[in-house]
């Protein structure tokens, strides 16, 4: 067993210290460790690996990877200055990750989850076949399982090096959310730093509910493209988590040591409706606000009634009859875009 | 899966002669855009404006037309032809108005039961700072999943530049047909340039390492089939272009036709599905080992409390010491 003497290491200062961009602090790379990678003097947001995230957001012993064996084919033969096989392996030993994305199944606060994560370090965080295909079977699995599904994002984009075949991973992903909208499945996207292009561009704009890291760089087209296309300055703060929260398109903007706990309680918030073919036949349907608002309120249940003073039975009335009843289903349904005759 | 060709080298000369003159073709001042061939395909067209929310987008045109004698819906971008119908119809490149009118256009048609016909022709969609405020990405993102679930068949035809999301957003359908002239890509082969290349002039190598000709994307299973083009190419004959393209819309309609909302949607979820090429190892899961410091073991051994045994993932996958950006997507 080798024998390592803490004063025999060279003193590289990169090794054990890394500058906060924000603040210009010398940060302790032990205490980032520590303190989920966060910047002690001034809280910026240090980029988190997959694993990390799976210790700081799941229950401790909870997580099964699913699908690691899947990886990526060079299809087009793609070569930049390098052909994309070699690219692919520079990431594999940097990062010990097969592609860019991990998911699983796991537990957040006792709730079971399908939750996929990316790791920016491998190809910008890119979507390729193997990012979309995984994402996709995440969806399917909660949608088969009836369990909600959970994104955390952090990527560039499209995979150029494969093409239009990372373009259709758009649509790939984008599919199965169709079904979780129908089955009543949940589906939160949290957007980490940076989270842009097709990946903003499907599933992580469409999250039911939408939470973002502070400060996280979130946009459609890279900075630099959009302040060349009008020849201007950007407005401050251009392309962040806050400025989407200003502008209606994320649901909150939710600091690290807090997302855990803002899971759980969304998750507790929007359970799973029992399955449309165990409610009762003979369930009313609600239509007008007080159906709507006691549907919800029953569709809370218990879980809320504690903690916010809802009275469950009070609100009801006489429309509810259970979770899996036509009033849950309407408030299930009461906002989505498109209701259907 | 399909099957996995193989191509290491950097690509020859004259496949960057064949990408390049693609692309020319495909952005030909002359080459006829969505409005130009309407004339051509269809009868009645009556042009439809605006989102109902923020304002009409004349890069996005649309509305209900007859083809054959039967009614059907259509969404198209619309380039310009000259400087100023460019500039009136920002080059192409829609605003998130233009993919909510085509959204609202789309509901229409799955509120009628009537098939939706889409027409390509984009560099992308439009990347400045108002189109982000609006939500881009957003309209990008409901567009393809609206465009998954209409209850209608969905014919898209490619006419010139099939430009990243901003194609995509109204390019998701049942049958996917695409002018001999044509391209397809994730990216600008300029963009692919400056960003994997890091210069402005490798465009014509990205061009090519994309793969981005109708013929590739047919290979790739992209595109369903290819419409060939009049001479030397869609602005020699648009007349003729418009008529082997009613031609290609009218077979795969006739196609999709019969069968029940079921089947089509099955279908149409199987196609974007199969999307992508991988390989399946069956490679087992990751497991974090119980950290095995001398406190923990010992702690284990005799079972003293708060001893942590937790298994930690962090130590399979930790960060690097680097976090710099080093590449980026599209």
């Amino acid at each position: 067993m080798p024998i390592k003497f803490p004063f025999s290491r060279r003193a590289a200062p990169s090794d054990a210290w890394t500058k906060c961009p924000s603040c210009d602090a010398q940060v302790f790379n032990r205490q980032l460790e520590r303190e989920l990678r966060l910047c002690p003097s001034c809280g910026h947001h240090f980029r988190m690996s997959i694993g990390e995230r799976i210790d700081m957001l799941l229950d401790p012993n909870t997580f099964e990877e699913r699908d690691a064996g899947i990886e990526a084919v060079d299809r087009l033969g793609f070569h930049d200055d390098r052909p994309y096989p070699d690219r692919l392996e520079a990431a594999r030993v940097k990062t010990g990750l097969r592609d860019a994305l991990v998911w699983g199944i796991g537990e957040i606060e006792g709730v079971r989850v399908a939750i996929a994560i990316f790791d920016f370090r491998f190809m910008g965080g890119s979507m390729g076949s193997v990012v979309g295909e995984k994402i996709a079977r995440c969806f399917e699995t909660a949608l088969a399982e009836r369990i909600p599904a959970i994104v955390v994002s952090a990527s560039g984009g499209a995979r150029m090096q494969e093409g239009t075949l990372s373009l259709m991973q758009l649509s790939k992903t984008t599919a199965p959310l169709v079904r979780l909208d129908e089955s009543g499945v949940p589906f939160i996207a949290v957007l980490t730093d940076p989270t842009t292009g097709g990946v903003l561009a499907s599933f992580a704009s469409l999250g039911d509910v939408i939470l973002a890291e502070p400060k996280a760089l979130i946009g459609f087209a890279g900075a630099r493209v959009a302040s060349d296309t009008v020849g201007e300055e950007l407005p401050d703060g251009f392309q962040t988590a806050e400025f989407l929260l200003a502008h209606g398109f994320v649901d909150a903007v939710v600091p690290r040591p807090e997302l855990r706990a803002s899971l759980g309680r969304l998750l507790r918030l929007m359970p799973v409706p029992v399955a449309a073919e165990a409610a009762p036949d003979d369930a009313e349907r609600a239509w007008g606000p007080i159906g709507a608002l006691s549907g919800f309120a029953e569709r809370l249940g218990g879980a809320v009634s504690e903690t916010i003073g809802i009275d469950v039975e009070a609100e009801q009335g006489g429309n509810g009859r259970g979770p899996g009843s036509a009033a849950a289903r309407e408030a299930a349904v009461a906002d989505e875009a498109e209701p259907r005759p | 899966m399909n099957e996995i060709t193989v191509r290491t080298d950097a690509p020859g000369p004259e496949a960057i002669e064949v990408a390049w003159r693609h692309v020319q073709l495909a952005r030909h001042p002359q080459r006829p855009r969505t409005l130009d061939l309407i004339p051509h395909i269809f009868t009645g067209f009556f042009e439809l404006h605006g989102d109902r929310a923020f304002g009409d987008d004349p890069a996005i045109v649309g509305g209900p037309a007859l083809l054959e004698g039967r009614p059907v819906m259509i969404v198209g971008h619309q380039k310009g032809s000259d400087t100023e119908s460019n500039i009136a119809r920002n080059f192409g490149s829609p605003y998130p108005e233009g993919f909510r009118k085509a959204q609202r256009l789309m509901r229409l048609a799955d509120k009628l039961g009537v098939p939706i016909v889409t027409f390509l022709d984009t560099a992308g969609a439009f990347p400045g700072p108002a189109a982000e405020e609006r939500g881009q990405a957003e309209a990008i993102a409901s567009s393809i999943k609206l465009m998954t679930g209409l209850q209608v068949p969905i014919v898209v035809v490619v006419l010139g530049e099939g430009g990243s999301g901003g194609a995509l957003a109204i390019g998701v359908g049942d049958v996917v047909l695409a002018l001999e002239n044509s391209v397809y890509s994730v990216i600008s082969p300029e963009g692919a340039s400056s960003i994997l290349w890091r210069s402005r002039d490798e465009s014509r190598v990205a061009a090519a390492a994309m793969r981005m000709t109708a013929e590739d994307q047919l290979e790739l299973g992209v595109v369903d089939a290819i419409i060939p083009e009049p001479g030397e190419g869609a602005h020699t004959d648009p007349a003729a272009t418009g008529r082997a393209i009613r031609h290609a819309i009218l077979g795969a309609l006739r196609e999709l036709a019969g069968r029940d909302t079921a089947e089509l949607l099955g279908r149409r979820y199987a196609r974007l599905r199969g999307m992508g090429a991988y390989l399946e190892t069956g490679a087992a899961s990751s497991r974090p080992q119980e950290a095995p410091s001398l406190r923990r073991r010992i702690g284990r051994i005799l079972r003293l409390p708060g001893v942590p045994r937790r298994p930690r993932w962090s130590e399979i996958w930790p960060s690097a010491d680097d976090d710099a950006e080093t590449e980026r997507g599209a």
